[in-house]
């Protein structure tokens, strides 16, 4: 064996990134934009794929890219404060410097299975960050798809995220439908209350689409349950998984699903290729 | 081929030692395990098996990658270049060598693992073939030839009593060859013959075996079926989630990210981990691999399903150190004939 390692950074290694911008979605998710410390974006990425974040000494964690590939001088990181390192995340400012690797994982199929179909987004909660990676793909290149559909809930108003998109950039392009939903009557809210998968059937959407989820585990499952029986097959449907990742790269062993390694192999799977693996996700 | 007698051994370590590191199975407080040799240690290589597999050679159990400096504000971060030198890792069995080229599967393909791609680079790996294999051994199960050089080790070599015959096999083992030639001889007719005739023995030996007939094959059907046998439950029932058995397994090789901290200052390291630890796969929202159950099914189908899927062998080389160690005599030989379906 020659020593082909000379001059190659380890995939472990990350490189410096500045948040740029901080925006605060709701009481415990945060959009972080982040940059090369020089100007631009640390790395390009297609719709789906993940970048892992690092802030030493706490740690790092594998998130979602929310911006669009077509964003071309940031990447934006939506964070809900759920553990040590996004707690440690969001007491960041801006002109913090953080650690960044990636991009990781395959994405969902822009430009092969998704390109001229009618679309049909379902998010819950922060289940949208990564779905929106793809919608605002989708409206930079909007001639190349058909009629956009997108149904997301949130536990409260408050709860749900990129609320400039959803009530304002979204519904106003052509072709493009917003469905919005809470889980519970609340004050100051006349939309729909219901859950997703409920809300879904009662939307009565024709079954000549892909579709795009995100959201709870909970969630995922009761949506592709009411899909299957609106008729939807499994190879119109395209989901994306989380589970814990330490090196990103298909090497710690630690996101199988099977024999499938949700950081490299996934985060983005069609539900016939998931219900091959194992439940255990 | 050359010979090398045994009463040069204190000789040629010296030597190796000069121009590599030079690790050997070495015997300390009764146990008898790779480390690297300084003068005055006492090397075994009459011992079958070193207690835990040599992989800490190639894939050390803590390694630090990374160097980081953080005010809360500023960040910065350095790569942390090992200082190894170039290291001769001497006596190992055929199962662990063939092991070493399991773990390349998963740390050299791409992206490829730089850390590990240098360590295992510099390495130049000098085989003993097992002249008496033991009641715990099942390499055999696995197409593993403990009579010959394992693919990808640099020289081989067979204990002939008062010599050992050396074979290199790579251009490596060549150039360590050279290196040491004064302290060898050329291998006679009669050494030849004799190897000849260990190795036919060696091959009678395996065979007798009492594990000798354990077969993996007998594993059949899809993934999702093996997974929800029912005899997962009756298998884990006993786990303690002690985790003992990936830490000596030659073929395990899960690792964890950490980072330690001083102040400002701190490092990043990886190190072993274990998928029989509960936290392995615990996130801040839940845990897909509540029970122990699921943690002991996850390390067996990962040997004898998932990895035989994504690289087409098995994960196991059949050492058999997981059948001496396990603390409630559990293994993986057991949890083969039990999906295989004996009783």
């Amino acid at each position: 064996m020659s020593c082909s390692c000379h001059g190659h950074v380890d995939p472990l290694v990350p490189k410096i990134a500045v948040i740029e911008h901080i925006r605060k979605d709701t009481p415990d998710v945060t959009t972080f934009r982040v940059v090369n410390p020089a100007g631009g974006k640390s790395f390009t990425s297609l719709p789906g794929q993940c970048a892992m974040i690092s802030v030493p000494p706490i740690g790092e964690a594998m998130f979602s890219i929310t911006s669009s590939p077509t964003e071309e001088n940031f990447l934006e990181l939506s964070i809900k404060k759920c553990g040590i390192v996004t707690e440690y995340l969001h007491g960041l400012e801006v002109g913090s410097e953080i650690g960044i690797r990636g991009p990781y994982g395959n994405n969902f199929p822009v430009n092969d299975e998704l390109k001229g179909k009618d679309l049909l987004f379902i998010a819950g909660g922060i289940g949208l960050a990564p779905l929106r990676s793809v919608i605002n793909y989708i409206m930079d290149k909007r001639d190349d798809y058909g009629k956009v559909d997108i149904v997301y809930g949130a536990r409260t108003p408050d709860d749900l995220v990129h609320k400039e998109d959803i009530f304002n950039n979204w519904p106003n392009r052509l072709a493009t439908n917003v469905f919005l939903t809470v889980d519970r009557e609340c004050e100051g809210w006349d939309g729909h209350v219901g859950f997703v998968p409920q809300y879904i059937k009662e939307l009565g959407l024709d079954t000549n689409k892909v579709v795009l989820i995100c959201g709870p585990p909970i969630m995922i499952k009761f949506v592709l349950q009411g899909l299957e029986e609106i008729g939807f097959k499994k190879e119109q449907i395209y989901t994306t998984f989380e589970l814990r990742m330490k090196c990103g790269v298909g090497k710690c062993g630690r996101c199988n699903i099977g024999d499938k390694y949700v950081c490299k192999d996934g985060p983005v799977f069609r539900l016939d290729e998931i219900q091959r693996l194992p439940d255990e996700y | 081929m050359k010979v090398l007698k045994k009463e040069k051994f204190p000789q040629i370590w010296q030597a190796i030692n000069q121009a590599y590191e030079l690790y050997l199975p070495i015997e300390k407080d009764d146990r008898v395990n790779f480390a690297q040799w300084t003068e005055g240690e006492t090397v075994n290589l009459e011992a079958l098996k070193t207690e835990i597999s040599p992989k800490d050679v190639i894939f050390p159990q803590s390694e630090t990658y990374l160097k980081f400096e953080s005010d809360g504000k500023k960040l910065q971060l350095e790569s942390v270049e090992s200082e190894n030198r170039e290291y001769v890792l001497f006596g190992v069995r055929s199962c662990d060598a063939v092991s070493f080229n399991l773990i390349d599967n998963v740390f050299l393909r791409e992206p490829i693992d730089r850390l590990y791609e240098k360590r295992r680079n510099k390495g130049t790996i000098v085989s003993l073939a097992c002249s008496e294999p033991e009641e715990n051994c099942f390499c055999s199960s696995f197409q593993i030839k403990p009579e010959e050089a394992s693919p990808g080790v640099d020289v081989a070599a067979w204990d002939l009593g008062d010599k050992i015959l050396w074979k290199p096999v790579t251009e490596k083992g060549q150039v360590l060859t050279q290196k040491f030639a004064q302290l060898m001889e050329d291998a006679s007719q009669q050494d030849q013959e004799e190897l000849i005739k260990l190795q036919n023995a060696i091959k009678e030996k395996v065979k007798e075996l009492p594990l000798a007939s354990v077969d993996p094959k007998v594993i059949k059907g899809e993934l999702k079926e093996i997974f929800e046998s029912k005899v997962w439950d009756e298998l884990s029932q006993s786990c303690l989630g002690c985790g003992a058995c990936t830490y000596i397994c030659p073929t395990c090789h899960c690792y964890d990210i950490q980072d330690f901290a001083g102040g400002n200052c701190g490092e990043r390291f990886r190190c072993w981990d274990s998928c029989m630890f509960s936290e392995f796969t615990l996130m801040a929202h839940g845990n897909p691999r509540t029970t122990q159950k699921q943690r002991f099914r996850q390390r067996f189908m990962h040997k004898l399903v998932y990895y035989p899927n994504n690289h087409g062998s098995y994960a196991c080389v059949g050492c058999g150190r997981c059948i001496e160690k396990c603390p409630v005599n559990m293994n993986i030989v057991k949890v083969i004939k039990r999906l295989g379906g004996e009783g």
